[in-house]
């Protein structure tokens, strides 16, 4: 078997599993709305309990939503791989003749698109209730686009690695929240630099030097974590 | 296939040991042994979903090691589970079954492979609805699409099957053992296959009492 037709049937899987993940998330639209819900919701209790003060609003925009947008991925993500497992469709996509890291690779980007992209659109209306300057409000979406990639990649390394164990979605916060610390300090600092009239371009080198890490690393990480998980 | 000095565990618990056996193309092998004695887990060592505690494994002279994707391609599984989505249509599990082990299928394939099973009328109705039998069917109907993996591994293929079932299963692993194909499988009720005539093999022999 040659290395093109290899790489053209892992091509195949990953298109493969990703349809099928995002035509299932098209027949469960609640709850695929769910992660977008409690970002909403999480977001609109920080004016109300910081206070209704502008200038602090406006301050702590970014990293709230950061942080918003780092705990609706995780809660989302917790569940990735649990019902393929306990189906047996996870097993049967280990058995697919090419490689388990196109089936990671898969599932990460159908959580994006599924869970991370509506966060990105509903920023803006986040920006306002926070009262963000527009070229403040830019940034942040920008920043959001480099970031939530990474959140997902990572948070499909803690899903495979938590797989099975009982209290599994604790412990995937805590295995992935240290890791995912440098996206959310660029991705919040981004928009702070740009707020006080700086360039935040070195933010952003960053996040991408942070994304192109995680694409390349997680996903061979999580189709090892995935094998070891399902033996 | 030919596995030698096998030995299986589960948890900390050595299961069976010492396992020698040899499958032959046409042939079709009936894995015997009582409840807990392994014979799930050694369909999945077999597979490569789990790797062995001790000794090889070996297909058309690869070893499960080296094997990797081209050791995947010999061979079907179908476990307990049917590992169908209860959101897909019969149809679309199939379709997507067949589609992730890189088979071709077209929908008229497909809906000939769901009619051999008896299984057709029900292909667009969502997997929920189906009973037990009905999805234990759209799972086996991947082994029509399958025929050009040799080795097929069944976990209990009989299983919420009804007589119209077992009789269809039968012919399909007829016609796979003619081609040349090799069938291991698990059941919990005395085999009706009559072509070719079932070999039986029995755990029990390498089996290890279950360490505390």
């Amino acid at each position: 078997m040659t290395d093109s037709t290899e790489e053209a049937s892992s091509t195949g899987l990953f298109w493969c599993v990703l349809q099928r993940d995002l035509k299932l998330a098209s027949r469960r639209r609640i709850d695929a709305l769910l992660p977008l819900a409690f970002f909403m919701v999480a977001l609109s209790l920080f004016p109300l309990g910081v206070g209704p003060e502008p200038q602090t609003l406006r301050e702590i925009a970014p990293g709230t939503v950061w942080v918003c947008a780092l705990l609706a991925s995780m809660l989302s993500v917790s569940q990735l791989f649990a019902g393929d497992h306990a189906d047996g469709s996870l097993e049967q996509m280990l058995l697919a003749p090419s490689s388990a890291v196109a089936v990671a690779a898969a599932k990460s980007a159908a959580h994006w698109l599924v869970s991370g992209l509506p966060l990105i659109v509903a920023t803006p209306v986040a920006g306002l209730m926070f009262g963000m300057s527009g070229a403040g409000l830019g940034t942040l979406v920008l920043a959001l686009l480099l970031g939530t990639p990474i959140l997902s990649l990572l948070g499909a390394l803690g899903a495979a690695l938590t797989l099975g164990l009982r209290s599994g979605g604790m412990l995937l916060i805590l295995i992935v929240l240290p890791l995912a610390t440098p996206a959310l300090i660029f991705g919040a600092g981004a928009v702070a630099m740009v707020e006080s009239g700086q360039s935040a371009q070195g933010h952003f080198s960053l996040l991408g030097a942070l994304l192109i890490a995680t694409t390349i690393g997680a996903p061979w990480a999580t189709a090892a974590a995935l094998r070891i998980s399902t033996e | 296939m030919r596995v030698s000095e096998l030995a299986g565990e589960r948890g900390d618990a050595r299961l069976f040991e010492r396992l020698d056996m040899a499958l032959a193309p046409g042939t079709v092998t009936w894995l015997r042994g009582r409840n807990g004695r392994g014979k799930t887990s050694l369909l999945r060592l077999l597979a490569g979903l789990s790797t062995p505690a001790a000794g090889d494994i070996h297909i058309e002279g690869r070893t499960l090691r080296e094997g990797g994707p081209a050791w995947r391609r010999q061979l079907v599984f179908i476990g307990h589970h049917n590992a169908l989505k209860d959101d897909l249509s019969a149809k679309e599990a199939l379709s997507f079954l067949t589609r992730l082990h890189g088979g071709q299928a077209n929908d008229d394939e497909i809906v000939q492979a769901m009619q051999r099973l008896g299984i057709a009328q029900r292909q667009h109705a969502m997997v929920r609805t189906l009973s037990q039998g009905q999805r234990r069917r759209v799972a086996l109907a991947r082994l029509v699409l399958s025929a050009t993996s040799p080795l097929w591994l069944l976990d209990e293929p009989f299983d919420a099957l009804d007589s119209d079932g077992i009789v269809a299963l039968n012919g399909v692993i007829t016609e796979h053992a003619q081609r040349g194909g090799c069938v291991l499988l698990t059941s919990h009720q005395a085999l009706s296959l009559v072509d070719p005539e079932p070999q039986t093999f029995d755990l029990e022999p390498y089996a290890c009492e279950a360490r505390a």
